[in-house]
C-alpha cells in the first residue's frame, strides 16, 4: 500500500526534470524530449489520482484523458520534428541560439 | 516497510535517475535511450495502478513510435553532438533555482497543503484482467465517442502536415 501523495510527489520531481531540460538545454531535439517527459509526468498524476479518488466510472475517465493526451503527443512529436528538419535544411544547424532570424 | 513500497521506491529511483540522465548526456542518442527507460518504468508505474491499456499504448506509443522517430530524426541529421554554446551563461544556474523553486513549491501546494486522500493498492490479477479493458473501451466508443472521432481528425491533420512540411520541392531551392 503506498500513499498517493507519493506518486504526485514523483510526477513534480519528474516535470520538473523535463522543466529545466527545456531551460537548459540547446538541442531542440532535448528540448522536445523533455517536452514528453512533462507529458508523461502529468499522465501519470491523472492516473494516480484517478485511481485513488475515482469509483469505477470516473477512474476509467482519468484513463481516457490519459490515452486522448497521448494521442495529442504523438501528432506534436510528428509535426514538431518535421519542422525540425525543415529548420535544419534551410539553416544547416539546429542549435536554438542559431534560431534568431527573426530578430530586428 | 510493505512490498509495494519496496517496489515504488525502486521504480522511482529508476525514473528520476533516467531522467535525470536524458537531461545531462551530451550525446542525444544516449538522451532518447535513456528516455525510452524511462517510458517503460512509467509504464510499470501505470500496471501497478490498475490502467494495463494505458501501460500497453504507452509501451508502444511512446516508447515505441515517438522514441524510434526521435532517434530516425537524430541519426538523419547528425545532431548527436551540439558544440556548448556560450550565449546566455547565467542561464544555467538561474535554471537550476527556478526549478528547485517549481519543485518545492508543486510539492508544498500539492501534498503539503492539500494532502489527497487515499492509498494506492497495487491491484491482485484479478483487476488487471480483460474487464478493465473491456470496460475503458465501451465508455470510449460511448461516453467519450466525440472527442475520440476528434482525436482520429487531429492525426489525420498532423499526418498531412508532417508530410508537407518534409516533402522536396520539385525544381525548388534544394
Amino acid at each position: 500500500m503506498v500513499p498517493v501523495n507519493y506518486y504526485i510527489i514523483l510526477s513534480a520531481i519528474l516535470f520538473t526534470i523535463g522543466a529545466l531540460g527545456v531551460l537548459i538545454r540547446r538541442n531542440p531535439l532535448i528540448i522536445f524530449m523533455s517536452i514528453e517527459l512533462m507529458l508523461n509526468a502529468a499522465n501519470l498524476a491523472f492516473v494516480a489520482f484517478a485511481r485513488a479518488t475515482g469509483d469505477a466510472a470516473t477512474g476509467y475517465s482519468g484513463q481516457i484523458f490519459v490515452f486522448f493526451v497521448i494521442t495529442v503527443a504523438a501528432a506534436e512529436v510528428a509535426v514538431g520534428l518535421a519542422l525540425i528538419v525543415q529548420i535544419f535544411r534551410t539553416k544547416h544547424s539546429i542549435n536554438v541560439d542559431n534560431m534568431n532570424s527573426l530578430k530586428g | 516497510m510493505n512490498v509495494d513500497l519496496i517496489v515504488f521506491l525502486g521504480l522511482a529511483v529508476v525514473a528520476v535517475a533516467t531522467g535525470l540522465g536524458m537531461l545531462l548526456s551530451r550525446n542525444a542518442v544516449y538522451s532518447a535511450l535513456f528516455l525510452v527507460l524511462n517510458f517503460m518504468t512509467v509504464a510499470v508505474f501505470y500496471l501497478t495502478l490498475a490502467a494495463p491499456f494505458i501501460a500497453i499504448s504507452q509501451v508502444s506509443v511512446y516508447a515505441g513510435a515517438i522514441m524510434v522517430l526521435f532517434l530516425f530524426v537524430i541519426m538523419l541529421l547528425g545532431t548527436e553532438h551540439l558544440a556548448p554554446s556560450k550565449a546566455l551563461p547565467w542561464q544555467r544556474p538561474l535554471a537550476g533555482v527556478l526549478a528547485f523553486i517549481l519543485v518545492a513549491e508543486s510539492v508544498y501546494l500539492l501534498v503539503g497543503r492539500a494532502p489527497a486522500a487515499g492509498d494506492i493498492v497495487v491491484p491482485d490479477a484479478a483487476v488487471n484482467a480483460m474487464d478493465a479493458i473491456r470496460e475503458l473501451g465501451s465508455l470510449l466508443f460511448t461516453q467519450y465517442l466525440l472527442p475520440f472521432e476528434a482525436t482520429s481528425i487531429l492525426l489525420l491533420v498532423a499526418m498531412v502536415g508532417a508530410i508537407v512540411l518534409t516533402k522536396q520541392q520539385k525544381g525548388g531551392r534544394k
